[in-house]
């Protein structure tokens, strides 16, 4: 178990250019699975790099348990990395791979055995242990670079976006592996995605990043309904969140939050839209012209307009569960709300969270 | 190794690092630099025991430079050399280059096999086929004539060619002569004014190579041509500019220095698009 | 004519008159290079008589083909050796950029641009047994006798020992490239990997990076043994075989008894010798060229 932590950690490659990773500071909690999110370029992969110690630091401190690491090589962290290919060695066996590591420590042959084994049936692939990189399957691989990284029981796993080359099908089952896998060893994690829906999935706790900052640390749930600023507000969610300009302010509110005005009224209302509580309360009720729907199967996505001199006929869109049968014509228009308790109020020029502001009434039509 | 800090390690390693290259670079270099030493060395300062040799002791000089142009066949040489470069570039040129886009576009695997043959022929040495070649060149009545090697060489430079162009053509989508074809060209005249212009620098990096393939072969031209007029450059200067059996280093060495210099500049200029076509045609 | 049809005959058309002058040039020599060494015939002989393995077996029975034959090897194989093990280094020192690597990289290509001939007539004057500038240096720290110093292409150890080490000059930048690019094209994160798991510098050299470029160092080795044993420009430039025969290799033994002895047979016969090696160097080549492409 160990805790990292970064103070004012920064990366310049080129000087004069922006920073890839700008004054971080972060703390993960023991055994937690802690993500870096963000989109490409945003200093997540430079960030996790500098931890393993591939990359030198412009300035700022890595500690791993306490420990200023700063000048340490890889190898004296003994932290162990999943990469995004898997990097296993092509011209090892499996067993050649996990028992890699064992022999750069200088360990023993038996005790390497034992601990090769160990690892291998941790992950379920005793049987592949003769076979050659490049006639294993992708998961099968993914298993493999696990188990070489958790057979010298380290301190700290780093993980570099290692579903990405898996495909779609595939990394759903491998996702539920890693999870599992995680939880077993509750070894301190810290693992880079850009995919939001696996960072909500997997993460204890998510690093928002963006232009090499990090915008938000927090739970899935911190980060989904609190964010920060607008750009974790829209970054988290498909569809993304919907922001509207009103004033000084930007006003947001989530596609599954914007709903037809009757599912309000009390009547038999589907459990996916509204949690407990919500019939009541004031709402601010918006007229929205639909432009186009598409049906997903469990739900359906409208796209459309907002018809309030307030908002500028601002593009909208609203989610819903397909079990309301409701039928919505293109063009036209109806009359939607937002429950007020979900409405989040971003500064208009900073784009960070601000407090709650009144909002002008609509003109009466 | 644990027990050196990061930052003495990497002194250590770049000094390590700068060993190993002065050490490599002066061993590659030095007859090079002797050469030219040599060149420019007054004969007295040159064979004089007592001297610093890897200095001038005496003012450089010309002469042996002089000698080397006025009294020897060098410059003849060194249109011999030029002319027969010149003839068999094109000869290879006209016959390699449809041939290499022909196997990458028109034959599919088997012509992919042929190609891989082709490249194979270059490795059958010209020790082996010298002593028929010149029993055919002599029946051919070109002995003793730089026609024997320029109809000789394309027998090597071929094969080199057509390979490196196939790794060049390989890198061109087919999509483009597709596209040029459904405009209205034909296969060739997408070949001519498609693909030809595209792979100019490809062609370019062929016609240094097969050059300097010409100018460093030294086997077929000792066997084939043996008077000193026809000579080449590679074997005019080590098996024609002694006299008997006094060897005049000044101006033998001025003229190795002239006859290496410029092609290392060029081969040193095209030498990354070398590698790019032969890395790509061998590792797929 | 459809345009399918048209494409048919285009092709052929395109690269059949490379493959019929290579052919011809490569094919035919190489069929009569056989016909010869069963033969009897000499330079100025008309007509041509069978003679069947007649050649063979008194090349064979020669002490001067024996002794070429062997030096074929030591030549090859040592050359070789120190070639392998000073390109790697050099490449290895030659991977990441630095300043002057540019030129550097030019300076190391020089034995390989130049005509192996002027290199090779170079070496001679370096080596030359009055004037040597190595003879210098060595008499001025003591470590040769003013009087008798070594005489490099005059001693039969010391002129084996520098037509090795010319050709190795002469190899050495053509596999450095070749490794070099083999280098490059290694993926980065796998040393990575090693230096995660705890592999210092030379465990990741040797264990991990080497291995995983045997590939493309086969293909440079293979071709440097090749051009190494069918090579007789060395030889017959600084020591022409001597000091008697001592320096002689199959090649240049080849050339004396072929073309300036008139003798074609029986050059003929000696320079066959070279073709069982070749025929197992392409092997090699063909199936290393077959694994180099599954990574």
């Amino acid at each position: 178990m160990a805790i990292v932590e970064t103070r004012g950690l920064t990366k310049n490659f080129k000087a004069g250019q922006a920073a890839a990773v700008k004054d971080v500071n972060l703390e993960s909690r023991e055994g937690e699975f802690l993500v870096l999110l963000g989109p490409s370029g945003s200093g997540k992969t430079t960030l996790l790099r500098m931890i393993a110690g591939l990359e030198e630091p412009t300035s700022g401190e890595i500690r791993i348990g306490g420990v200023v690491v700063n000048d340490m090589t890889p190898r004296e962290r003994r932290i162990a990395m999943v990469f995004q290919s898997y990097a296993l060695y092509p011209h090892l066996t499996v067993l050649g791979n996990i028992v890699f590591p064992l022999k750069a420590r200088g360990i023993g042959r038996s005790e390497r055995e034992k601990k090769a084994d160990w690892a291998a049936n941790l992950l379920g692939i005793r049987h592949l242990l003769d076979r050659k990189p490049r006639e294993l399957s992708g998961g099968e691989r993914q298993r493999v670079a696990l188990a070489r990284a958790i057979v010298r029981e380290p301190s700290l796993f780093l993980l570099d976006e290692p579903l990405s080359n898996l495909d779609a099908k595939l990394r759903a089952s491998a996702r539920e592996e890693l999870e599992q896998f995680q939880r077993r060893v509750a070894t301190t994690t810290i693992y880079v995605t850009h995919d939001q829906v696996e960072a909500m999935a997997m993460g204890d706790r998510i690093a928002v990043m963006n232009f090499g900052e990090v915008r938000q640390i927090g739970t899935p749930a911190e980060v989904y309904d609190d964010p920060a600023d607008t750009f974790v507000a829209t970054f988290l969610g498909s569809p993304p969140m919907n922001l509207v300009e009103h004033g000084d302010v930007v006003i947001g509110f989530r596609p599954e939050h914007f709903f037809p005005v009757t599912h309000l009224a009390g009547r038999a209302a589907v459990p996916e839209d509204l949690r407990a509580g919500e019939t009541e309360g004031p709402y601010v009720p918006l007229h929205f012209r639909i432009s186009h729907e598409e049906y997903l199967g469990a739900e359906r996505i409208l796209y459309g307009d907002l018809q309030d001199s307030r908002f500028e006929a601002k593009k909208v869109i609203s989610r819903m569960s397909s079990t309301h049968g409701a039928r919505f014509e293109t063009g036209s228009v109806h009359a939607f709300a937002v429950p007020e308790q979900h409405l989040k109020f971003f500064d208009r020029a900073k784009g960070t969270r601000t407090a709650r502001v009144p909002l002008v009434p609509a003109e009466s039509p | 190794m644990a027990a050196l800090s990061k930052s003495s390690r990497r002194i250590l390693g770049g000094i390590v690092h700068w060993i190993v290259l002065v050490v490599f670079a002066v061993v590659l270099a030095f007859p090079f630099y002797w050469m030219f030493i040599t060149s420019f060395k007054r004969t007295s300062d040159l064979y004089n025991l007592k001297n610093n040799p890897f200095i001038f002791n005496e003012r450089p000089t010309l002469e042996h430079l002089k000698l080397l142009f006025n009294e020897t066949l060098f410059l003849r040489w060194l249109g011999n050399t030029a002319f027969a470069g010149l003839c068999v570039v094109t000869i290879t040129l006209l016959l390699a280059v449809p041939a290499a886009y022909a196997l990458t576009r028109l034959t599919g695997r088997w012509g992919q096999r042929v190609g891989i043959g082709i490249f194979l022929t270059y490795l059958v040495p010209p020790t082996l086929l010298f002593i028929p070649l010149s029993r055919i060149v002599a029946t051919l009545g070109l002995q003793d004539s730089l026609w024997s090697i320029i109809l000789v060489y394309p027998s090597f430079t071929i094969p080199f060619s057509t390979w490196l162009l196939m790794g060049f053509f390989k890198s061109i989508p087919r999509e483009l002569e597709d596209a040029a074809m459904v405009d209205g060209l034909s296969r060739f005249q997408a070949f001519l004014k498609l693909v030809i212009p595209i792979s100019l620098s490809g062609i370019l990096t062929v016609v240094i190579f097969t050059f300097t393939l010409v100018t460093q072969e030294f086997v077929y031209a000792l066997t084939f041509i043996s008077s000193a007029a026809h000579e080449t450059v590679g074997l005019g200067v080590p098996v024609f500019l002694v006299r008997g059996d006094v060897y005049y280093w000044g101006s033998l060495m001025a003229a190795c220095l002239i006859a290496s210099l410029p092609i290392a500049v060029l081969y040193n200029l095209f030498l990354d698009r070398f590698i790019a076509g032969f890395t790509v045609g061998s590792v797929k | 004519m459809s345009a399918l049809g048209r494409q048919r005959w285009l092709g052929p058309a395109m690269f059949l008159p490379a493959i019929l002058y290579v052919a011809a040039l490569i094919g035919v020599p190489f069929a009569l290079a056989f016909l010869y060494s069963v033969g009897d015939v000499k330079v100025a002989s008309v007509g041509y008589h069978f003679v069947g393995l007649e050649n063979f077996r008194s090349v064979l029975q020669s002490p001067a083909f024996r002794t070429a034959l062997r030096n074929s090897f030591v030549f090859t194989v040592s050359s070789q050796v120190l070639v392998l093990i000073g390109a790697t280094i050099l490449a290895l020192a030659l991977k990441d950029a630095f300043r002057g690597r540019g030129f550097i990289r030019f300076l190391i290509l020089l034995p390989w641009v130049a005509p192996v001939s002027i290199g090779s007539i170079g070496w001679k004057w370096i080596l030359d047994s009055l004037y040597s500038v190595i003879n210098w240096v060595l008499i001025r720290f003591h470590l040769a006798n003013e009087f008798s110093p070594p005489m490099w292409l005059g001693e039969p150890k010391l002129a084996m020992l520098s037509v090795v080490l010319v050709h190795t000059w002469h190899m050495l930048p053509f596999a450095t490239v070749i490794i070099l690019a083999g280098w490059t094209a290694l993926p980065k994160d796998i040393p990575e990997a090693a230096a995660v798991d705890g592999a210092g510098f030379f465990r990741r050299l040797f264990q991990i990076e080497i291995p995983m470029m045997r590939p493309i160092m086969n293909v440079a080795v293979l071709f440097g043994v090749i051009f190494t044993f069918t090579d007789m420009t060395v030889v017959y430039i600084l020591t022409r075989g001597g000091p008697y025969d001592t320096t002689q290799v199959l090649p240049a033994l080849a050339f004396f008894t072929g073309v300036l002895g008139s003798d074609l047979a029986e050059g003929a016969a000696i320079s066959i010798f070279v073709v069982p090696l070749l025929v197992v160097v392409a092997w090699l080549m063909l199936r290393t060229a077959h694994r180099a492409e599954v990574t």
